[in-house]
């Protein structure tokens, strides 16, 4: 299997990346570890006329503690954001999710970063950063700006950043005191992509819920926050009755995917499950 | 339009005019005649094509050959000699780590990066560890008895018993 032809160039600073992909007008795409691009070049979704790869701009590949956040730059590894020390304390929930993206060989490659741009719809990490809380920093030549994870997903395959722009960082908020994150996957038993996965973030305040972030990947043409059961555990403690109450009639099946690996009736029970496994194990952590 | 790539494979250092388009398995098997690394799916799914860059085990299917450019990449070629096999090598042969093996060289260089990892994995992190390796014939567990044969190995001890398992 083989892509239609383009050219390759290697940027040697931000900047130069930046230029180069002003310079092709959409024409042009970033490659970083290449693990969703490539496959999509192959089944020619895509045909990019000049590939510009980032994967050598080491400023863009460290974690760092910035403030109350977690600074991520885009070139990490989903290796290195699983086995990162920082994430693993401050964010544990990002670091099991990223040990459960596809195999040893694919997280050696794949970037956080690249990732979040292709915006699969059976992708791990925009569950994360919706239930997170996250910040996606994009860079282009007129300057930075952040988007939060709410407004970054639009559709399937289809996010907020400009052609003209390049995800840079990935800014989300240290676990405060009372507060637990955790995410839960049924994952095709081959690719390990979520059938669903659900990411889930809780504070609590003597033993009452304070607040509930509960979003939705793998089920619907993209990621989403399921705001109705957030509503329904806010002021509540986080007993097993009240979170199957809470997610009850989570996704409308008129609205999720249908597939070879599960009708939509399918997963809107599978998001039910898994978002009692996710908020189960966020109030655990938090209390 | 082809550029010049310049890469160590197993210690032998290549300069290749290539397309931007062309694989890194397609280099090293049909540029390079390293044919041990295998083509099994060619989507990244069943790992027959891994091999190691810069220490890093990969799925050469799945990067372009540019992207390699001054990489220093280990093919099972480069692992051991038929007259001094690596300890993988020699799991696999000692513990009927394959049928087919068609899967093998992909199994080893992924087993290459987990041990010098993980000098010691649980039968549950070689498991997970080779998730990313597909193999029709075995059912895994000698694959696996192999690995750990060879971790035995590499770490001075004793190996285990290398009595095939049929299930």
């Amino acid at each position: 299997m083989s892509t239609y032809a383009f050219d390759y160039a290697r940027a040697q600073s931000v900047d130069e990346a930046l230029t180069l992909l002003a310079g092709h007008d959409g024409e042009a795409r970033l490659l970083a570890g290449g693990h969703s691009l490539i496959p999509a070049m192959k089944l020619r979704l895509t045909a990019p006329t000049l590939l510009i790869d980032v994967s050598g701009l080491e400023d863009l590949a460290a974690v760092t503690l910035d403030g109350g956040h977690l600074a991520i730059g885009a070139l990490t590894t989903h290796r290195a954001v699983e086995t990162s020390e920082l994430v693993r304390t401050h964010c544990p929930a990002l670091a099991e999710a990223a040990a459960g993206i596809g195999d040893p060989q694919v997280r050696n490659r794949g970037t956080i970063g690249g990732s979040l741009a292709h915006a699969d719809p059976a992708a791990d990490y925009p569950a994360l950063v919706l239930a997170l809380d996250a910040e996606i920093e994009m860079t282009s030549r007129d300057g930075t700006r952040t988007v939060s994870a709410d407004d970054f997903f639009v559709d399937m395959y289809t996010t907020a950043l400009a052609a003209h722009e390049m995800i840079t960082r990935v800014r989300i908020p240290v676990l405060g005191h009372g507060e637990g994150a955790a995410y839960a996957k049924f994952a095709n038993p081959a690719s390990r992509y979520a059938v669903v996965g659900v990411a889930a973030k809780v504070s609590l305040a003597d033993g009452t819920c304070r607040a509930a972030r509960v979003a939705v990947t793998g089920a619907a043409p993209k990621a989403f926050r399921a705001t109705a059961v957030e509503r329904r555990l806010a002021g509540r403690p986080l007993t097993e009755a009240v979170i199957a109450e809470a997610v009850r009639g989570l996704a409308d099946p008129n609205e999720l995917l249908s597939d070879l690996s599960g009708s939509a009736e399918y997963r809107a029970h599978l998001c039910e499950v898994m978002a009692t496994r996710a908020l189960r194990e966020a109030a655990a952590r938090a209390a | 339009m082809t550029r010049d790539i310049t890469v160590t494979i197993n210690g032998e250092q290549h300069t290749v005019a290539v397309e931007p388009r062309l694989l890194l398995v397609h280099l090293i098997r049909e540029k390079l005649n390293l044919t041990g690394t295998h083509i099994g799916c060619d989507t990244s799914s069943c790992g027959a094509c891994t091999v190691l860059i810069n220490g890093k085990s990969a799925k050469s299917c799945t990067i372009l050959a540019v992207q390699a450019d001054g990489a220093s990449i280990t093919t099972i070629e480069g692992v051991g000699t038929p007259e001094a096999l690596h300890p993988l090598q020699e799991g696999f042969r000692e513990c009927h780590g394959l049928h087919c093996g068609f899967c093998t060289p992909g199994m080893i260089m992924r087993a290459m990066e987990l041990l010098e990892k993980n000098p010691n994995p649980t039968e549950e992190e070689i498991r997970w560890g080779i998730a990313g390796n597909l193999c029709r014939c075995t059912g895994y567990n000698n694959i696996v008895k192999a690995i750990q044969y060879a971790a035995a190995k590499l770490r001075g001890e004793e190996t285990p018993s290398t009595e095939p398992e049929f299930v």
